[in-house]
């Protein structure tokens, strides 16, 4: 007599139960948002310091976002409200201006050399101020537009500096800044990207908000 | 002539789907992967605003996260104003302190230099709020902080 073969198991509710697990974890899923802007904090310092240093005018690019979320610039001496969109124009013509002489001259500034702009990278300061009633996205575009500046002119001085890299300063960072990328790149890369931080420093100050 | 005629041959076969559970499992594992259980149960909205320089935060570098924004249509007890969320509790600026301290327990001593503070704030958040919480950090000097943003474009914040 023939040995009965074992009876075949229904596969048939398979794709049921996964369909259950994959609708189950579709509606659980979070996708995470981990970016964002990084920025570093003053330390605190519990007396006000005596020692206050002493900076020009013309090198203080000061933005100021008011309560009804508007922006007021004051730079060349003059004081305007303006609008988001052309702040980053804004602010990389103070920057770049390199109006210094001497020893404070722009080797690398492409700026219309204005007198009543910023010396140098390293001189101009950008400050930001707001209102306790800003809100924070614009506070948020604002910061981001200042470090859009940064960006653009990190971008065009790596690119001079380093031309065979075939990428910009953002691409860079972020090849840095990514897990996947082996030590021997990372070391090469953080030396390149330090060369550029220290010609064009990220000088950002804020104020103390209004008390309103 | 029988009553039970056989099936005419060259219909068009049915579509196999023996392949489906392969393909279901697939997506399945596809979101197995991706999904990051959330780590904070929310109490306030936390709608993100955009911004485009955005860098990717390290998940091997130690993180926290403070939320703030409006309490949820669920705690409207706790009124309209923008509040600060610490682990699943609200909490106000003053306990953003004995918070920092408690997450730099739980780390190896030469992790903690490198805590990054993620700031998850409502768009619709005052600054003043932020400014207080930026103070408290100051204070514990817990400098390295992220405002925690989706990408997209930055001018479409204002105004929505």
């Amino acid at each position: 007599m023939a040995k009965r073969s074992a009876p075949e198991v229904n596969a048939g509710s398979m794709a049921d139960i996964a369909f259950l697990l994959l609708i189950f974890f579709l509606v659980t899923t979070d996708i995470a948002t981990d970016s964002g802007l990084n920025r570093k904090l003053p330390p605190w310092e519990d007396k006000p310091d005596d020692t206050e240093v002493k900076i020009k005018q013309r090198n203080i690019f000061q933005i100021t976002v008011n309560k009804k979320d508007q922006i007021q610039i004051k730079t060349r001496g003059d004081d305007k409200l303006t609008e988001l969109k052309d702040l980053r124009a804004e602010i990389v013509a103070f920057l770049d201006n390199g109006g210094g002489q001497g020893e404070d001259a722009c080797q690398y500034c492409q700026g219309d050399k204005h007198p009543e702009s910023s010396d140098n990278f390293v001189k101009a300061v950008i400050s930001l101020g707001n209102d306790r009633l800003t809100k924070y996205e614009t506070y948020i575009s604002v910061q981001n537009e200042v470090i859009a500046a940064y960006n653009e002119l990190r971008n065009r001085e790596f690119l001079k500096e380093y031309p065979n890299l075939n990428m910009n300063y953002v691409q860079a960072n972020n090849m840095y800044q990514d897990p996947q990328t082996d030590q021997d790149e990372k070391d090469k890369l953080k030396e390149k990207l330090q060369v550029i931080k220290d010609r064009i420093p990220q000088i950002f100050s804020e104020a103390e908000t209004k008390k309103s | 002539m029988s009553k039970f005629k056989k099936k005419k041959e060259g219909g068009l076969p049915p579509i196999s789907t023996a392949s489906l559970p392969d393909i279901v499992f697939m997506l399945l594992f596809f979101f197995m992967v991706a999904t990051v259980i959330k780590e904070d149960n929310l109490k306030i909205e936390n709608k993100l605003p955009f911004a485009d320089q955005i860098e990717k935060l390290d998940k091997k570098k130690p993180i926290s996260y403070i939320y703030a924004g409006k309490p949820s249509a669920r705690f409207t007890n706790m009124g309209t104003e923008a509040r600060i969320q610490l682990n699943d509790k609200f909490a106000s600026a003053k306990d953003i302190k004995a918070f920092v301290a408690a997450e730099r327990a739980a780390l190896r001593e030469d992790q903690i230099p490198k805590l990054i503070m993620a700031l998850k704030v409502d768009e619709k958040a005052n600054m003043g709020l932020i400014m207080d919480i930026k103070e408290e950090l100051r204070k514990t000097n817990a400098l390295k902080i992220n405002y925690t943003t989706k990408k997209g474009d930055a001018t479409s914040n204002a105004g929505r």
